[in-house]
């Protein structure tokens, strides 16, 4: 059991140990009055049976297969449970607010615990008795489900069917190893700031639609801790969507389709839609970088093959073959300019020039335009893991993204746990005792009994390179709070009268 | 809930009904006289009618419905559903415009068939709202029912009944349009010129089907909707409206219990609402005499419809498969009467690249939930049944490096050729025939072609000898179902005058 380690913990306690005081005293509230529960039929019932068989092979526990971090033993991640986790901002955010309500109650939590056993349907009440659990358990990572309609742990009290999901946030999943077939550096689970790009296009794109198209506003891109990213979509109108809007949305999104064995994966139609328009227009220049010169995509002849057969017309996919195979090593640059510089020799008599120049189209988006995992965005009930857990096999910390500096994010300088630990007793060296008193409150949205005792302790996110993560997201919450408490009062004004607002703090 | 019923009370009427005796208060009569010929069916009807009306004009909508529950399930086209559907409607369920009339309003006659269907929808209601599964296929089967209905409608009064629906539809100001010209145009497919159309501003998620087309243009949230895109939202409209009531419904069906009348006729209706082809029973498919263990699949794979024999094939090369293709394919096997051990014992060898320890922690669980041994609700029933064509063909997303679904529809044309010709299809006849059967999107036929050519010796002797009716040799719909027809047909090929 975890406590045999705690005292391995150096004496001074966390400081997350005296979470908030305030939601404690607010309990008195009733949940009742502080919802309208208007959404609750909505619903429809998915059974929530399923999760199991559609989440479990993707997040599957891998074996590492290099030993390079040897794993994140059982200490290091108490370690990082009791004096790094961000629990009260991760309450914070999936609470919409600071007084415990339903929205976090309600909600599962999924935890995959040292031995890997899954364990489902969890919740907690109140963001205290989640650290405390968390610490209890030492899970090596857990996942975030839906908004329950009632408590998941009373399940089993419950006729079957009950239990309904009421609400998640939309979430897409982007992972390396569905571009497997256009990569060229690395396969699999493996990673390099080469690949990263496809990620970073990825997460351009899907923002920008998102943003545009949709108008959605709280948009948290979370790294996946080895080779993708997810994004969780925060605002109330997208959390309350049942699964058709969701799968409308993914196949709004969806371009690239189609198997192993399902030939040409692009296929649109003219005039191209808005959104692909504006996707082509991103995604044009990372073509010429990524594809053509880092990933050299169409060195092999096996992938010119494949390149030719995406090409309309007969006559110049063979004198370009003739053309490339009499120069084996032509860099995929090359390859690319001459389709049209052979097709304005006019050497092929039945090409015609929007055909070819809508197939180049399509290629740019088959080898650029993100591939997402569409199952996860299209069920409420799916299962994704937490920001800021712990990515087991490579030791790093699943911390968000800045969409607007979506090209200086590098996955490869994530902070590892056994890093961040090393900065903290780095700092406290450098630090003794006593003399990390003054410091600026910079807590304002969580502000609570325990600042009044005097100058606060410095957190211990804030002695490391995880502090910059943390302030992203603090700030990421405080828009999104920003908005329910304006959708609130909005609400309360033209619905009928409810007694005096008790989110009002 | 009914707490939360309470709220939503105006607060002047909560002090005189308690909530729970509200249900005890006399229903308000609201007169229908049904000016429309379509039916959003918002009121429940409240006059009297008899019970063997009661249990006639439910029968008679049950009989369209199913119909065309079997044509979907059968891939027909529209039109084709249409021209099998149009007699049936005016035989069981006839429904006349307000032109029909001898003097253009609406007459007695009218007023008769608008009754019939209004009723006939809400005991259809009560009958199909007890399970999921049942409100799924009854609102889908209405809807399309409603939709084939909608198109039939003369244009001036499908204006006249959208107009009293009162929807929230905010019009493009031709300013605005203007300014968004050029995207609206490329995003609305068929459109020619901008000005033919009145274009409507709606939240995004009133036309989701145009949505996931990507057939609309969107701004911030709110989709611009051509006027002729109206059929998308009012189905959605009415699919949402449906499902929400159907939902309620089942919610007050425990009242019904107490009486003795309705629920036998109920009980009755909703049993008999199937086409026999799109379940699958338990058992059906185990092939009597056929030793079915892990050893044995590799020969009688050459029994397999294309979509588990493409699968077959796509294992033994990589020595995987993801994970739908697993469960269609493990499903499947189940259906062929595979044991539990034996399909353990199959996936165990056919994953070699996989230490033990992977496999039972990666992929066991996912084969003993398939058939119901372990998870599941056991109150509704455990595992999953095998997979009918519809569900297969109904994936649209297999996925990159995924090789579930069917060949007919997820593969690329040349791709199926040569997937077919490597099972031994060569004639160019059946093939050019199975790529136009493709190219109109008739997956069923190809597939059946296929199988009628590539059993026809044995389908000849068994209809010369009379020993299988026209009914056993019915167009398949089951993966088990060719399995167990191909199997069977070879056997007899083998033992020649066993019958």
């Amino acid at each position: 059991m975890p406590h045999s380690v705690a005292t391995m913990e150096p004496p001074a306690q966390p400081d997350n140990e005296t979470l908030p005081d305030a939601p404690e005293e607010a309990n008195g509230v009733k949940l009742e009055d502080m919802f309208d529960d208007d959404d609750d039929e909505e619903f429809p019932a998915s059974s929530a049976r399923d999760v199991k068989m559609e989440s479990s092979p993707a997040p599957a526990p891998e074996p590492v297969p290099a030993p390079f971090q040897s794993g994140v033993d059982s200490d290091v991640m108490l370690a990082f449970y009791q004096r790094l986790f961000p629990f009260r901002y991760l309450f914070q955010w999936l609470n919409h607010g600071i007084v415990p309500t339903r929205e976090f109650g309600n909600r599962e939590f999924a935890l995959t615990l040292q031995n890997d056993a899954y364990l489902r349907y969890q919740s907690y009440p109140t963001a205290d008795l989640f650290r405390k659990d968390i610490l209890k358990m030492n899970p090596s990572r857990f996942e975030i489900g839906p908004v329950y309609s009632t408590n998941p742990r009373d399940r089993k009290t419950l006729r079957g069917g009950q239990m309904k999901p009421v609400s998640k946030e939309l979430v897409f999943d982007i992972d390396m190893t569905d571009y497997d077939d256009i990569r060229t550096c690395c396969s699999g689970a493996s990673i390099c700031a080469k690949c990263w790009a496809f990620v970073t296009m990825a997460i351009k794109v899907i923002d920008a639609a998102l943003r545009e198209d949709f108008g959605f506003e709280h948009i948290l891109w979370v790294y996946s801790g080895r080779r993708g990213a997810h994004a969780w979509v925060c605002d109330p109108r997208a959390r309350n969507m049942p699964d058709d809007r969701r799968r409308a949305i993914a196949g709004y999104l969806e371009i690239v389709k189609g198997g192993s064995s399902s030939g040409k994966k692009v296929n649109l139609k003219r005039p191209l839609h808005p959104h692909i328009t504006r996707s082509l227009d991103i995604l044009k220049n990372h073509f010429g970088q990524t594809t053509l010169i880092d990933q050299d995509t169409f060195t092999s002849s096996e992938q010119a093959e494949k390149l030719l057969n995406l090409l309309p017309d007969k006559s110049l996919n063979d004198a370009l073959r003739r053309k490339w195979s009499s120069s084996p090593d032509r860099p995929s640059t090359s390859k690319w300019a001459d389709i049209d510089a052979l097709a304005k020799t006019g050497k092929s008599s039945t090409l015609n020039t929007s055909t070819l120049r809508d197939a180049k189209q399509d290629i740019v988006l088959e080898y650029t335009y993100p591939r997402l995992d569409a199952e996860v965005s299209k069920k409420m009930i799916h299962l994704l893991k937490s920001p800021f857990v712990i990515h087991p096999g490579t030791g790093r910390i699943c911390v968000p993204i800045d969409p607007k500096k979506a090209d200086e994010f590098d996955p490869l300088s994530v902070p590892t746990v056994l890093g961040l630990l090393g900065e903290i007793d780095e700092y406290d060296a450098k630090h003794p005792a006593g003399t990390e008193t003054e410091m600026p409150d910079a807590n304002g949205s969580a502000a609570n009994g325990s600042d009044i005792r005097g100058p606060r302790k410095m957190q211990d996110y804030e002695k490391t390179s995880l502090k910059p993560y943390i302030d992203f997201f603090r700030s990421f919450i405080a828009g999104l709070i920003k908005e329910e408490r304006a959708g609130k009062r909005e609400r309360d004004e033209t619905g009928p009268k409810i007694k005096a607002d008790p989110m009002e703090f | 809930m009914i707490r939360q019923d309470a709220h939503r009370i105006d607060s002047k009427r909560r002090a005189i009904i308690d909530p729970k005796k509200r249900q005890f208060a006399t229903p308000i009569y609201k007169q229908q006289d049904y000016p429309h010929r379509l039916n959003l069916y918002d009121t429940p009807p409240t006059a009297e009618i008899t019970l063997e009306q009661f249990e006639q004009w439910a029968i008679d909508r049950l009989k369209v419905l199913a119909e065309i529950e079997a044509c979907s399930y059968r891939n027909k086209t529209p039109a084709e559903t249409a021209t099998h559907i149009t007699p049936l409607l005016d035989k069981y369920l006839p429904l006349g415009s307000n032109t029909s009339a001898s003097n253009g309003t609406v007459d007695q006659r009218l007023k008769n068939e608008r009754q019939k269907d209004h009723y006939s929808h809400f005991i259809l209601r009560l009958a199909f709202s007890a399970t999921e599964d049942l409100r799924r296929r009854f609102a889908r089967a209405e809807t399309m029912l409603f939709r084939f209905r909608f198109q039939k409608d003369d244009s001036r009064e499908r204006r006249a009944f959208i107009e009293s629906l009162n929807l929230d539809w905010e019009s493009v100001s031709e300013e605005e349009r203007n300014e968004l010209a050029d995207h609206l145009i490329s995003s609305t497919p068929g459109l020619r010129r901008l000005d033919e159309e009145t274009w409507y501003k709606v939240d995004w998620e009133k036309v989701p089907e145009l949505v996931e087309r990507r057939s609309v243009f969107l701004k911030k949230g709110k989709a611009y909707v051509p006027g002729r895109e109206q059929l998308a939202m009012i189905m959605a409209e009415f699919t949402a409206r449906l499902e929400r009531s159907l939902e309620l419904t089942s919610r007050a069906l425990p009242r019904l219990d107490e009486d003795d009348r309705l629920t036998p006729i109920l009980n009755h209706l909703s049993k008999n609402f199937g086409s026999a082809d799109s379940t699958f029973t338990e058992g059906e498919g185990h092939v009597d005499g056929a030793a079915i263990t892990a050893s044995s699949i590799d020969q009688l794979s050459q029994h397999f419809p294309l979509c588990m024999r493409s699968l077959h094939m796509n294992l033994r090369k990589n020595h995987h498969l993801k994970h739908f293709g697993r469960l269609q394919y493990t499903l499947f096997l189940k259906g062929i009467g595979l044991s539990l051990e034996e399909c353990i014992l199959f996936w165990r060898q056919s994953f070699r690249g996989k230490t033990d320890d992977e496999f039972n922690s990666q992929y066991k669980y996912n084969i003993r939930h398939a058939y119901g041994d372990v998870g599941g609700d056991a109150r509704r029933g455990r595992g999953y049944p095998p997979y009918s064509c519809q569900k297969v063909l109904g994936d649209n997303n297999v996925g990159i490096g995924q090789s579930h679904g069917c060949p007919y529809r997820h593969y690329s044309v040349d791709n199926l050729v040569g997937l077919l010709q490597t099972t031994g299809v060569n004639d160019k006849g059946i093939l050019r025939e199975v790529r136009e059967d493709v190219g109109k999107q008739r997956y069923h036929i190809a597939c059946n072609r296929v199988f009628e050519f590539s059993h026809k010796n044995e389908i000849k002797k068994v209809k010369e000898d009379g020993t299988w009716s026209q009914a056993d040799l019915d167009t398949i719909v089951h993966p088990n179902v060719y399995f167990k027809r191909s199997y069977l047909l070879k056997q007899l090929a083998k033992a020649p005058g066993r019958d």
